[in-house]
């Protein structure tokens, strides 16, 4: 026995072992079922046509392929009452997401790394006071955000969501990187310290090289919190401007004429799209970032 | 000069946080209490200055669906805590039996939590909707007297946004109980294997016990998802039928941004702050005094 003996519990063979592990994999094999059926039903009636949707079953399968919603969803689905698709507000999305996750990772950054490799007196009580914006509920805050934003001129633009995102995501992203530098040593810092080298000089040229896993980590979890971000999106903004999330309430809730199931679906699946796929090619940095979310020291 | 150089370059770190603490003191504690001056005033639609007591506490304690929204919220923490806790303690420890596809099936598990609230509630309402959803595929199946319009109903509407959430946050609960699972030293599992302990007794007596810290962090992270529950009833119910699945966050945003009774709104605001002071702080005050130093 070498490794990791994982669980450890005594490997008894036989017939009652055989069971067991049946068991074992009939329960797991269910919950995978429970977990992927929404995502199914989505692409499967994402892809039915309205009739056949009226005649067919939740689960039934598509008899033929037709991809009508998804092009109307894209194109010309009803949000409110412009009926232009969803495209205009994923590239809101974009230009909301990219900046907003930039500049909160780059300063949550050099925030995490003044505060723990330069400690200075403070700083424990500085971050502490600051990571309290992670927490709070931000229902606290709408009345005061939205009036400061009309204050700046940037009510209902996508610059002022950019400002909200980078100003309340700061707090997760110095947590972040704190708790990543805080496990790097100091020695050689300080060897870079001794030889000459200045604040910026070591961020840029020692720190930031090193610190790939954090900073994957923290865009990934930034960007999927950005992305699916709801309340902001639907306090700050108006038509126009929306974000794919608050656009996608409005089709699926927009009650005029016939209700396209079928539409709606692609159009849940499309504005899920970015994420998933993030999650799909980086999941592991995404479990990091929930447990790093979960402030674990 | 270069003594200024260097005075400035011992002052940098400083430099750099402070307009960054600015911004958080002036976003978050400046707000914070800008809202709750706002709940000790005569607010309507517009901001009123005018300091008026606890009078719009008096109001919102006073308003009927207030009510429905705490009780709502008791409903839904106390069943999405416990059975997210529950499928995610049991999924873990099955997952920790050495299953060879475990990267596949964690992957499965965990998916919901990169999507948004938005998009669960739009796929579960399309699937718990009473005309053609669940309730159609259980009639096709025989089950001709099947009925579920629990999202139409005004008593059972809360449970559906319980369901949907479950299905998201289970996985999240799974993998933190398996990250709590695998810190656990071999030598334990190997004394109990040793002693003769069955798989059960393992786990309820000795693996469980030592996972409390996990516990804890799980349930604050799930009543903390619970308490900022927003987008999920939009989506789902639109906190509807009438407001029958209201929510704290949910009769804030109305009161503030739809029938502009801003006292009442930052009442409710501050109330919902409250409520996770009382939760977070005793918390991160331990983890932090554990991790600094």
């Amino acid at each position: 026995m070498s490794g990791r003996n994982t669980s450890g519990i005594v490997q008894r063979r036989g017939l009652h072992h055989s069971l067991m592990r049946a068991v074992l994999f009939a329960v797991l094999g269910v919950f995978c079922i429970y977990y992927l059926i929404p995502l199914l039903v989505m692409i499967s009636t994402s892809l039915k046509s309205l009739t056949e949707i009226r005649e067919g079953s939740l689960i039934s399968l598509p008899k033929e392929f037709d991809f009508s919603a998804w092009e109307k969803a894209w194109n010309s689905a009803c949000v409110g009452v412009r009926c232009n698709g969803l495209a205009p507000y994923m590239w809101n999305s974009v230009m909301m997401t990219v900046p907003a996750v930039a500049i909160s990772t780059i300063l949550g950054a050099l925030n995490g790394y003044a505060l723990t490799k330069w400690r200075f007196r403070g700083a424990d009580t500085i971050f502490a006071l600051m990571l309290f914006g992670a927490f709070i509920p931000f229902q606290v805050i709408l009345l005061p955000m939205a009036r400061v934003l009309g204050q700046l001129g940037l009510a209902g633009t996508i610059p002022g969501l950019i400002l909200v995102h980078t100003v309340y995501g700061l707090a997760f992203t110095t947590l972040f990187f704190r708790n990543f530098f805080i496990g790097v040593s100091s020695g050689i810092i300080q060897a870079a310290k001794v030889d000459g080298a200045g604040f910026f000089g070591i961020f840029f040229r020692l720190v930031l090289p090193m610190s790939l896993p954090a900073i994957v980590v923290t865009v990934i979890w930034q960007f999927t919190q950005i992305w699916n971000d709801f309340l902001f999106g639907v306090a700050f903004t108006i038509g126009d401007s929306n974000p794919v999330t608050v656009a996608l309430n409005n089709v699926v809730n927009t009650s005029t004429g016939v209700k396209e199931y079928n539409v709606d679906m692609a159009a849940a699946i499309i504005a899920a799209l970015p994420t998933l796929a993030v999650y799909v090619v980086a999941g592991a940095w995404f479990v990091r970032g929930l447990s790093a979310g979960a402030v674990k020291g | 000069m270069a003594r200024f150089g260097r005075a400035l370059e011992r002052r940098l770190p400083a430099i750099v946080v402070s307009p960054l603490f600015a911004a958080s003191l002036f976003f978050v504690y400046g707000f914070i209490l800008w809202t709750a001056y706002i709940s000790l005033t005569r607010s309507g639609v517009m901001p009123n200055y005018e300091f008026d007591g606890l009078s719009q506490y008096v109001r919102l304690w006073e308003t009927p669906r207030w009510y429905v929204a705490i009780r709502n919220l008791f409903v839904f923490s106390g069943l999405f805590i416990s059975i997210s806790m529950a499928i995610g303690i049991l999924l873990a420890i099955l997952l920790d039996q050495k299953v060879r596809i475990e990267g596949v099936i964690r992957t499965i598990y965990l998916y919901p939590m990169a999507l948004s609230f938005i998009v669960t509630g739009t796929v579960w309402k399309w699937m718990l909707n009473p005309g053609l959803g669940l309730e159609r595929l259980m009639h096709q199946a025989g089950f001709e007297n099947f009925s579920f319009d629990w999202l139409v109903n005004s008593h059972y509407a809360i449970y559906t946004v319980v369901i949907a959430a479950v299905w998201q946050s289970s996985g999240y609960a799974m993998a933190l109980f398996l990250a709590g699972l695998r810190s656990v030293d071999d030598e334990v599992l190997k004394a109990a294997a040793i002693d003769g302990a069955g798989l059960w007794r393992t786990y309820t007596g000795i693996v469980l016990p030592m996972l409390r810290p996990v516990f804890l962090s799980t349930v604050i992270i799930l009543a903390h998802l619970a308490i900022k529950s927003f987008d999920l009833v939009i989506a789902l119910t639109g906190g509807g039928p009438g407001y029958a699945t209201d929510m704290p966050a949910t009769f804030m945003y109305s009161f503030a941004f739809q029938r502009s009774e801003l006292g009442v709104a930052a009442a409710s605001a501050t109330m919902m702050l409250m409520t996770v002071i009382a939760i977070i702080v005793p918390y991160l005050y331990s983890e932090l005094r554990k991790t600094s130093g």
